[in-house]
């Protein structure tokens, strides 16, 4: 039977409780949310006075009530010591997302730690030591003690380079800007720390470095702007899954036409019409399906690429738009580099003198050249259809108006083949048509987790970054920090890095039980006796065990969004302050105050060596409340930020303001709506540059070779229900009953083929390693091609990812070859889930 | 005023919409030694046992409208032809579920194609065959399906709900 909650009733949010703003901490579009919180001992009534929502709850309320939660929606938790009832719901009044949640920011209020309702007990709630043989709780003095030496003693030995660093570099919770702030002043302002690398790839570098270059920053228009395009092209995104209220909320009403009037207000004497949609992606996934029926076939067009090719369709494109003169002259001549002054490409910032990509329209055209045909027997799509896309993209308006278009690109091309010259491509095209900086327009990544980056400079690092994983592989660095990153279920090589990262740390471990835990002298020596064996000391920061704490020495319970005010901004560059409305589980804190107390530790030992030079780099953290870290960083650092405080922040609510903040006038910040309105961008004199991104094939080491030795596509990426790599959601019943193993949606006749019936265990396989996924019967799936989710605890997909990446070090996850074989026939968990399709049809 | 919760209904909106907040804490004070006079609740809503249909009206396949606890909360019966979980009925094919979508409540459509119920407001999907297991959507829940009991002349009735009923903080009003 599948999970029912059985609750037939739900205590009612008081009219007096405390109201606090909330923006979900999980996915990029950051939905605007309410906690309510009231004692324990008390409840509302169903009396419109006795209620927060001011209405008669002895009726039955509409469809889209305001007046309504769901049981995941409710929870006790503690609130400065006390046990209170909290409610979190979706804020109707926010713009973002009007009131929808959901199917995983509608459980933030279950996924807080409850002890009297037994939810998300897996949080940390004390310092965690490797003592007697496993892991045991002790205070934070000790831990943070023993931290200290153990890091001072192997850069004492090694430098900083051997102090390794896998850090968060988002918003929302495991992130924001306090967070970022504390982590980075620590590693890149006390220290100079090159070995490090971010949650989901295994360097520090951006995910983005073509669009950056070229100067036109990734989060550069509005939600709005998916309201008013002409035609909005998805690449490499499955938005009604990855960025849903964003997609539910400002796309749909475009397709459905639902947002003319405001076009038509916008644009006046412009031809307006319902929004078309073209989406490039190998896999057919729900978001086509709702566009279908939404728009109708004939305005959504599906380009089902063969995987890893988009680059070359994009060069046709801008070839096709270019020859037909759809390209916007005016712009390229106001806006990008002028023609002829580049009459060699220039090298890209860091770049070396033989890569040279950056240059103007012309020479970028000519670079890029692709013939229709040519496109179309790489990428296996038909030539009309590519053409049809151009039209829809670039072809003028009634009156010859310029037809506006909204690029919105994400992991298919970010983890995809050839990630800079395909991120490039794409930006050419929006620059050509005239499509950054105006309504309806915009290149734009679409997010996964919200952002809020606010670090010092982090320009020691280099370009290309330290491939990170490859070092530790290696044997490389002493000790390695960790926060918030689970590498185990989400980096790339993870079959071996894994067996590696184990075997490392066993031996710290296993020197670690040979002395008393009192003798702190004896134990530092007892580890670096080890780690001069190829051992490596691992210190994991997080808000639950997780997979590679498993092999850690120490773990630092940290505190969640909610747990702590924490500030971030989502993908139209929205910053809210999510206020603090319960306590952290037991002695938890916030990340930018546990990296305070290890830098006053560091700063200690440090003193106590007798290095006070060093010693003084560590100064400045001081603070005693995530509001001081923020002042420190984002109000200091941030472009704007001085405009910015928790207090105008609480004022500004649940719509908050679009970053950059430009002022502060009649108590409220001054935002800005849109990046590069006024046509400059971010380069040295404003103008924007081109990219010469000729095709060349498979481009990350083994993957040629990889798609030619095995059978299927192993396609990979998220799926609604889970939120990232179901760290919370591992304890969550109503997920883990959904979804007991990870999912690989195959071709029913290839299932057939493989004597596999739905919910059976496969096990995919190939040089890189293996791993386990439950099979999926997927209709709508190509022969050999298969979709599996990511970053699943039971079954990790980057086990069977090779250690390839491209010359920036970015991974290439989505190109992925193995073979696939039966374990299991399908137990009692999964024969009770549906293997329905989950393509919706209007009936 | 915190304190005077426990008042039965009418006194305390009586109460709170008298003249001021302020004297509560007082107020509560002087009412602390009588008698608490809320009276014993029970700890689960007390579900009718509702008459829905007769088992003679049911065809395989066909869903029949119904609504369950009360006339505004809308439901379906169908018979589906297998043994499924929480079907009754000698071949135990027979379910009941609302057919509000627990996400923001827009009514459930039926295809009898794959025996699943659709929503054309967020394009939510649950399985009749498997408990109303959503199987893709918005909704944190399953979809809320029926107890079911079948008398000797073949009435339906049903006489329970397992989920939180969209729109509503209590399943029975
Ligand atoms: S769409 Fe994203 S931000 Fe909005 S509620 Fe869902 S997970 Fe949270
Ligand atoms: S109301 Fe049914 S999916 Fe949203």
């Amino acid at each position: 039977m599948t999970y029912k909650r059985q609750t037939d009733r739900l205590p009612i949010v008081p009219a007096d409780a405390k109201e606090h703003n909330v923006t979900c901490h999980y996915c990029i579009v950051g939905c605007g949310y309410k906690a309510y919180t009231w004692p324990i001992n008390k409840q509302g009534g169903y009396g419109a006075k006795s209620n927060k929502f001011g209405v008669d709850l002895s009726k039955q309320q509409e469809a889209e009530t305001a007046a309504w939660y769901a049981p995941s929606m409710y929870n006790i938790v503690k609130q400065n010591g006390q046990d209170v009832q909290l409610v979190i719901k979706p804020d109707v009044n926010c713009v973002v997302n009007s009131g929808l949640g959901s199917i995983r920011g509608a459980r933030m209020a279950e996924n807080h730690t409850s002890q009297q309702r037994n939810t998300q007990l897996q949080r940390l709630t004390d310092p965690m030591v490797w003592r007697y043989g496993s892991m045991q709780p002790t205070n934070w003095d000790d831990a943070l003690d023993l931290v200290a030496r153990v890091t001072t003693a192997v850069i004492n030995e090694q430098g900083e380079d051997g102090l390794f660093v896998s850090m968060f570099d988002h918003g929302g919770s495991a992130g924001g800007y306090e967070n970022t702030w504390g982590t980075g002043k620590l590693y890149f302002g006390a220290m100079k720390i090159k070995n490090v690398r971010i949650h989901n790839r295994p360097a520090y570098n951006s995910e983005v470095h073509a669009t950056r270059d070229m100067g036109v920053g990734e989060l550069n228009n509005c939600y709005e702007d998916a309201e008013l395009a002409d035609t909005i092209v998805a690449i490499g995104t499955n938005p009604l899954e990855t960025q849903t209220n964003y997609f539910l909320n400002h796309w749909i009403p475009n397709l459905r036409g639902t947002s003319l009037d405001k076009k038509k207000k916008e644009f006046p004497g412009e031809a307006v019409e319902p929004g078309r949609i073209v989406i490039i992606d190998p896999r057919r996934t729900v978001t086509i399906a709702a566009c279908e029926a939404e728009a109708g076939k004939d305005k959504v067009l599906h380009l089902a690429l063969e995987s890893g090719t988009d680059l070359v369709l994009f060069n046709a494109f801008l070839t096709y738009i270019a020859d037909k003169g759809w390209i916007d002259k005016a712009f390229i001549a106001a806006s990008t580099l002028p023609a002829g002054q580049a009459t060699a490409l220039l090298p890209r910032p860091g770049g070396t003198l033989a890569d040279q990509p950056l240059t103007d329209f012309a020479s970028a055209l000519a670079a890029n050249r692709t013939s229709i045909e040519h496109a179309a027997k790489i990428t296996g799509l038909k030539a009309e259809d590519i053409v049809k896309a151009a039209h829809w993209i670039a072809e003028p308006k009634a009156g010859g108006k310029r037809r506006r278009a909204m690029f919105g690109y994400e992991k298919g091309i970010i983890w995809g083949n050839d990630n800079y010259r395909t991120n490039g491509a794409i930006v050419n095209l929006a620059l050509a048509t005239g499509n950054v900086g105006r309504p309806g327009g915009g290149v734009v990544r679409l997010g996964g987790h919200q952002e809020g980056y606010s670090r010092p400079s982090d320009a020691h690092v280099g370009r290309p970054a330290a491939y990170v994983d490859k070092l530790l592989i290696e044997g490389r660095g002493g000790i390695h920090h960790i926060w918030a990153c689970d590498h185990y279920k989400t980096t790339l090589n993870a079959f071996k890095l894994k067996q590696i990262y184990k075997r490392r740390t066993d031996m710290v471990k296993d020197a670690m039980s040979t002395v008393p835990w009192g003798d702190r002298k004896a134990m530092v020596d007892a580890i670096m006796v080890a780690i001069r064996q190829g051992g490596l000391f691992s210190v994991d920061v997080d808000i639950v065990p997780s997979q590679i704490g498993q092999a850690s020495h120490v773990w630092l319970p940290a505190a969640i969004s909610g747990e702590m005010n924490l500030t971030s901004m989502n993908g139209e560059r929205r910053m809210r302050l999510t206020e603090r409305y319960m306590d952290p589980p037991g002695n938890a804190m916030p990340d930018c105050l546990i990296a305070a107390r290890l830098a006053n530790a560091v700063e200690r030992v440090l003193r106590e060596q007798g290095k006070s030079a060093y010693a003084d780099q560590f100064k400045g953290f001081d603070w005693k409340t995530e509001e001081d870290a923020f002042m420190d960083g984002y109000h200091k650092h941030e472009k704007g930020g001085t405009n910015v405080t928790y207090a105008r922040l609480k004022t500004m609510g649940n719509n908050g303001f679009q970053e950059p903040a430009t002022g502060f006038a009649n108590g409220r910040i001054v935002g800005t709506k849109r990046l590069y309105s006024d046509g400059k961008f971010s380069t040295k004199d404003g103008k924007a540059f081109f990219m010469a991104t000729p095709w060349r094939g498979l481009q990350a080491p083994g993957k040629a070779e990889q798609k030619a030795k095995y059978k299927f596509l192993v396609n990979n990426g998220r799926t609604n229900v889970i939120w990232q790599n179901a760290f919370m959601d591992q304890n969550n019943d109503f997920v883990m009953d959904r979804m007991p193993y990870p999912f690989i949606e195959m071709n029913p006749d290839d299932m057939k083929e493989l004597g596999l019936a739905a919910g059976d265990l496969v096990e995919v396989h190939n040089d890189a390693g293996s791993t386990q996924a439950m099979a999926q019967p997927a209709p709508s799936a190509k022969r050999n091609q298969t979709f599996m989710l990511f970053g699943f605890p039971t079954g990790v997909q980057g086990n069977v990812v090779n250690a390839g990446v491209n010359e920036l070090i970015i991974p290439n996850y989505k190109q992925t070859w193995a073979d696939i074989r039966k374990i299991a026939s399908a137990s009692e968990t999964t024969k009770r889930l549906s293997f329905k399709s989950a393509e919706y049809r209007a009936g | 005023m915190k304190r005077c919760e426990r008042m039965v209904d009418a006194g305390r909106r009586r109460f709170l919409s008298g003249a001021g907040v302020a004297a509560a804490g007082a107020a509560a004070a002087t009412m602390l030694p009588a008698k608490a006079d809320a009276a014993p609740t029970p700890a689960r809503v007390n579900y009718p046992s509702n008459r829905l249909a007769n088992v003679s009206q049911l065809k395989l396949n066909e869903p029949v409208d119904v609504a369950y606890p009360d006339k505004d909360a809308p439901g379906v019966l169908i018979k589906l032809g297998a043994r499924v979980p929480g079907g009754v009925g000698p071949n135990g094919d027979i379910v009941g579920f609302s057919t509000v979508c627990p996400h923001k409540g827009f009514p459930l459509s039926y295809s009898k194609e794959d025996k699943t119920l659709s929503c054309p407001g967020h394009y939510g999907r649950y399985d009749c065959e498997k408990g109303g297991q959503q199987i893709w959507g918005h909704a944190t829940q399953n979809l809320a399906q029926y107890a079911l009991r079948i008398d000797a002349k073949g009435d339906i009735y049903a006489e329970g709900v397992d989920e939180l009923l969209y729109g509503r903080l209590s399943n029975v009003l």
